[in-house]
């Protein structure tokens, strides 16, 4: 699939911006700067780059509890991201969500999810909605390989199914629900199998190569938007770092495997690409490297010097309208 | 068109054209003027078109819906927007959720008000929470309605009550018609509401018929309403048990007691202002909850009560309620099972004696 310079350009910054975003956020969650748990995506970068190049801000994505590289490829601001995670009013939910619940509307970012396998219909919803309208806009619902054993996956996908809804289900298949393997848990080798069991497509891609992942993407997507139905992608990648940051992956991982993965780190491999078919150039990705190091630090110290919500933000946004104020119950 | 339920419901508010009809066709009545009214609205659920799909042989509308709630919307709305839905509440329960954060308003058919739990996860975590962990980003104007109560031996898994469990949840809505009249009113303000609110429908009020005006009306989430006036003991009903309270004072007037009947009709948000107002004048109170007595919409009442209203009291609160056990089958056990206007007779007098 053709892919533009600009988008070439895109497509580098956002998996550099994501993986220099979870190297940060590590750094400073070590520091004691981050309120609670977060689950960092480093080394899945190639999975929600390669789909969201495809998408608009009027395209909806549904997101996992691993979400900061959905939102950061959906456009999502790194400096609202890292004032929500260190608990500030600045961050994009006012600081009342954190990690696990980061949502721009603007950016159609339905929000990361804390629960596994919630967000899948939600992105379902989103593509009903899109049927129901008409807009041409899709739903895409992220899930990783442990929520697969959820209902709401088997559910979400039959519903899209029988609907014929423009949906894509993307399984971030990164081999380890917390600590337990794909290879006890799930009962068959590849989970895009289970599309067939739906009636839709199943594909298993290279989820450490970007450019796979966006061949792979650009049909579903197309195919969505043209009224064919719903996809499924099963992304194969690896997580970097643990479960959440306190979480040492060498309890439950070897080594040798976390370096067999490694080698086919999805940024050095997009770089060989393109420097060997002169698409971009060695000084060019520096400059974009250096700006988003910028970009990134910058985003640390707004975190930083951002103020802390005030105690009446734990009263608001519980509904858009109720007559028995909440501070008035207890 | 909002008419005034405080303080009479059968004054002047009622002084329009109308009719007596069921509480089923009040409520079919009204989500075909909410789906006429907005074309964001639509309904999906398990059975609510019936044959949708099958136009090809003819077949299309068979069930419209359990107890016919949604019967001939399919003719006027096509199956787009009357949407047969497979068995699956948390799946559809949760696309309707995700619908609704993009811009419609699904009305959802949950058929009882037991499979909640199915969908429980979707309503908790997502319907309940997304906009306050969202900080204020997006809204859910989502209604869910189901069939609720003990009758005609649907037994425990088909009977139950879960009132206090939706209205535990900061996020969620609740209401609990009490008739024709509050059915259409509320279900109007709950699909026009722009957070979730579920609607509970009693078994035994579905046939039940009584006036209803023909032109659309809300009634305002939150606000209860004087079914009765009395001075001697004030009872609170909701759902069916108000109909219950309704008997029951009915049969205490005989005995030259004069009992106040509060319909709460909204349970999150709950109207404490009538309930502390009619207390505060009888000074007495027996709250009447068909569901199990732990933890459930008359324990939170009577803490209200006990909280913000006890000086006022000249007696102990009182609970009417189910029994703590499933729902039984056999009609003498089911009847045992259900509070009864004979069990708040005997609450009531008991409690004026002492």
């Amino acid at each position: 699939m053709e892919i533009t310079p600009e988008k070439l350009r895109w497509i580098y910054t956002t998996m550099y911006r994501i993986r220099r975003f979870e190297e940060v956020l590590l750094e400073q969650t070590a520091l004691g700067k981050s309120m609670g748990v977060a689950h960092t995506s480093d080394g899945e970068e190639a999975g929600p780059t390669g789909i969201c190049a495809h998408l608009t801000d009027d395209d909806w994505i549904a997101s996992t509890h691993r979400g900061h590289g959905h939102c950061i490829a959906k456009g999502v601001d790194t400096a609202g991201m890292m004032a929500e995670i260190f608990g500030k009013h600045t961050g994009l939910c006012k600081g009342k969500g954190g990690s696990m619940h980061i949502a721009d509307f603007t950016k159609g970012m339905l929000g990361a999810n804390g629960i596994v396998g919630a967000g899948i219909p939600l992105g379902v919803g989103a593509a009903l909605s899109a049927k129901l309208k008409g807009d041409g806009s899709v739903g895409v619902s992220f899930f990783g390989d442990g929520a697969t054993g959820e209902g709401t996956i088997h559910e979400s996908m039959n519903l899209a199914s029988v609907w014929k809804l423009p949906a894509i289900f993307v399984c971030e298949n990164n081999h380890y629900a917390e600590s337990t393997p794909v290879e006890y848990a799930v009962s068959v080798a590849d989970i895009a199998d289970r599309a067939a069991s739906y009636s839709m497509p199943g594909v298993v891609v290279d989820g450490m190569d970007v450019f796979a992942v966006y061949d792979a993407a650009g049909e579903a997507i197309a195919r969505a938007r043209a009224g064919e139905g719903p996809t499924f992608l099963e992304l194969k990648t690896y997580r970097y770092h643990g479960h959440f940051h306190a979480d040492d992956p060498h309890t439950y991982r070897l080594p040798e495997e976390e370096e067999l993965w490694k080698a086919r780190d999805p940024l050095p491999n997009f770089e060989r690409r393109v420097t060997e078919q002169d698409l971009m150039d060695d000084v060019e990705m520096e400059r974009i490297r250096n700006e988003i190091d910028q970009e990134i630090q910058d985003a640390v110290k707004f975190a930083e010097e951002s103020p802390l919500p005030p105690l009446e933000e734990l009263y608001t946004d519980v509904y858009v309208n109720y007559s028995n104020p909440p501070q008035g119950l207890r | 068109m909002t008419l005034d339920l405080r303080p009479d419901p059968l004054g002047p508010g009622f002084d329009v054209p109308g009719s007596e009809i069921r509480y089923r066709e009040a409520f079919n009545r009204t989500l075909g003027d909410e789906l006429r009214r907005d074309p964001d609205v639509f309904v999906m659920g398990e059975d609510v078109a019936g044959g949708a799909g099958r136009e090809h042989l003819g077949i299309i509308d068979s069930w419209g819906g359990a107890f016919a709630a949604t019967k001939g919307l399919i003719q006027e709305f096509g199956a787009e927007r009357v949407r047969d839905t497979p068995i699956s509440e948390a799946g559809f329960v949760g696309a309707a959720i995700g619908a609704a954060l993009t811009g419609t308003r699904p009305v959802v058919d949950l058929m009882y008000f037991d499979f909640i739990t199915v969908a429980w996860d979707q309503l908790l975590s997502n319907a309940a929470k997304n906009r306050y962990m969202f900080g204020g980003q997006g809204k859910i104007p989502i209604t869910l309605f189901a069939r609720s109560g003990v009758a005609a031996g649907y037994s425990a898994q088909h009977s139950q009550n879960f009132y206090s469990m939706v209205a535990h949840i900061p996020g969620l809505k609740c209401v609990a018609p009490s008739d024709a009249y509050t059915c259409r009113g509320l279900l109007a303000a709950a699909i026009r509401d722009d957070d979730p609110v579920i609607v509970c429908n009693h078994k035994k009020l579905i046939n039940m018929s009584s006036f209803v005006p023909d032109e659309s009306y809300t009634i305002e989430l939150g606000k209860g309403r004087y079914l009765r006036r009395g001075s001697d003991v004030t009872l609170v009903g909701m759902s069916y048990t108000t109909e219950v309270c309704r008997l029951a004072a009915e049969r205490l007037a005989e005995q030259g007691i004069n009992a106040e009947v509060v319909d709460m009709l909204s349970l999150s948000p709950i109207d404490e202002d009538i309930v502390l107002e009619s207390v505060t004048k009888t000074n007495r109170i027996v709250i009447v909850d068909e569901d199990t007595p732990r933890c459930n919409m008359a324990s939170d009442i009577a803490a209200l009560v006990a909280d913000k209203a006890f000086d006022s009291l000249d007696a102990p609160v009182k609970r009417v309620t189910g029994p703590h056990t499933p729902v039984p089958y056999s009609k003498p056990l089911e009847d045992a099972f259900i509070p009864s206007p004979e069990d708040v007779v005997a609450t009531t007098v008991a409690l004026l004696g002492a």
